[in-house]
């Protein structure tokens, strides 16, 4: 499940019909959810919108969109949050929740299996050889979605943003300062010249 | 065995920790890094490299790293605990949030919001990125698989699934 968390504002939209008469129920809501995170492979979002929009035509692609862009600028992970929201417009709170724990819950479990595989063989020198390998391409994977998310602010000639991102790299990056002192100082200043700029767009 | 006391510090810094991970789990690799390498002596980078492996590899959302550091702190109930306090309070938060914004649809906040932590999380990302990087990439073979896997990645559209296996497959060979 390599980096699921691309804006998804820039899909075009599908071929989504009417919606379904019928709501989905809490059992529906879980074993969807279920089947999206355990397909996830490869970003559980793609699976995600490939169950809502497209297979079980829940949502159209705009009300998809939307929905993601509202769980992306949230904090926490993406998905996870997306599973809860979308769970609740249909079923309420225990909706919400019947999504969650179908989102997380089976990952969880074999996470765990993982996990204590790892503990019981992690010293294992093919088993380290195997996963060093993985690990150097699983960051290639992650370079890769940085690129491709950072190249709408080239093109854009997004100077600001441009900036804002190299300031959040370095800091965390190299000097290695506390993830909330960079965001109490990061996020007040973003906002405030990303409001600034649109404002003197506008006029 | 203090596995109370573990627990608590597991719920406690991933409750917070959540609520600062600005675009997803990925953004914040370095934060858990800097905490269960370097604050709690969890585990060493070695350790921590494998358990980014192992979630990539698993299905399901990225942030079960969590998961995989929770039970290495304290087993099965160390995993629950981690994955819940990191997912749950955020996801609620965003349940109410999102109930919220639908009374205030037109309102021109979310996408100023949006477009100004966009760059935050990219950052944040490249940041993360940097720091395994530093762990795992230790000779220039390794940092050579990571350049062509990103080169793969970013220009092709192959699942990436076979960049992870052929990334183990290598490894197993001992060419890393």
């Amino acid at each position: 499940m390599p980096p699921d968390s691309q804006p998804a504002i820039a899909q075009e939209p599908d071929l989504s019909g009417p919606n379904p008469p019928q709501p989905p129920g809490l059992a529906e809501l879980f074993f969807a959810f279920a089947k999206m995170s355990l397909a996830g492979f490869g970003g559980v979002l793609v699976w995600a919108r490939r169950g809502i929009v497209e297979q079980h035509r829940w949502m159209t692609a705009e009300e998809f969109n939307e929905t993601f862009a509202l769980c992306h600028f949230l904090p926490g992970p993406n998905i996870v949050n997306l599973s809860f929201v979308f769970g609740s417009r249909f079923a309420g709170f225990a909706g919400g929740l019947a999504a969650f724990a179908g989102l997380i819950g089976p990952p969880m479990l074999i996470a765990i299996v993982l996990a204590a595989l790892y503990a019981h063989y992690g010293e294992l020198e093919t088993l380290r050889r195997i996963l060093a390998g993985v690990a150097c391409a699983a960051i290639g994977l992650l370079i890769a979605v940085v690129l491709r998310m950072a190249m709408p602010l080239f093109r854009k000639r997004d100077l600001a943003g441009l900036f804002m991102l190299a300031a959040v790299f370095i800091a965390i990056g190299v000097v290695r300062l506390p993830l909330q002192v960079v965001l109490l100082v990061g996020v007040p200043l973003s906002l405030s010249v990303t409001w600034f700029l649109r404002r003197r767009e506008a006029t | 065995m203090n596995g109370i006391g573990q627990i608590w510090t597991l719920i406690w810094t991933f409750g917070l920790m959540s609520f600062f991970a600005v675009g997803g789990a990925n953004s914040a690799i370095p934060e858990m890094h800097r905490v269960a390498v370097d604050v709690h002596h969890w585990m060493n980078d070695k350790e921590f490299a494998d358990m980014f492996a192992i979630s990539q590899l698993s299905p399901g959302p990225n942030v079960l790293i969590v998961t995989l550091i929770g039970y290495s702190v304290a087993g099965f109930f160390g995993a629950l605990a981690a994955t819940l306090a990191m997912c749950g309070p955020t996801a609620i938060f965003a349940y109410y949030v999102s109930g919220l914004l639908r009374r205030f649809s037109g309102s021109p906040w979310p996408a100023i919001i949006q477009a100004a932590l966009v760059p935050l999380s990219i950052g944040l990302m490249g940041a993360s990125a940097l720091i395994l990087a530093l762990t795992s990439d230790l000779s220039w073979t390794a940092a050579l698989l990571t350049i062509v896997a990103a080169a793969l990645a970013f220009a092709t559209k192959l699942n990436p699934f076979w960049i992870l296996a052929a990334g183990g497959l290598l490894g197993f060979a001992g060419v890393i």
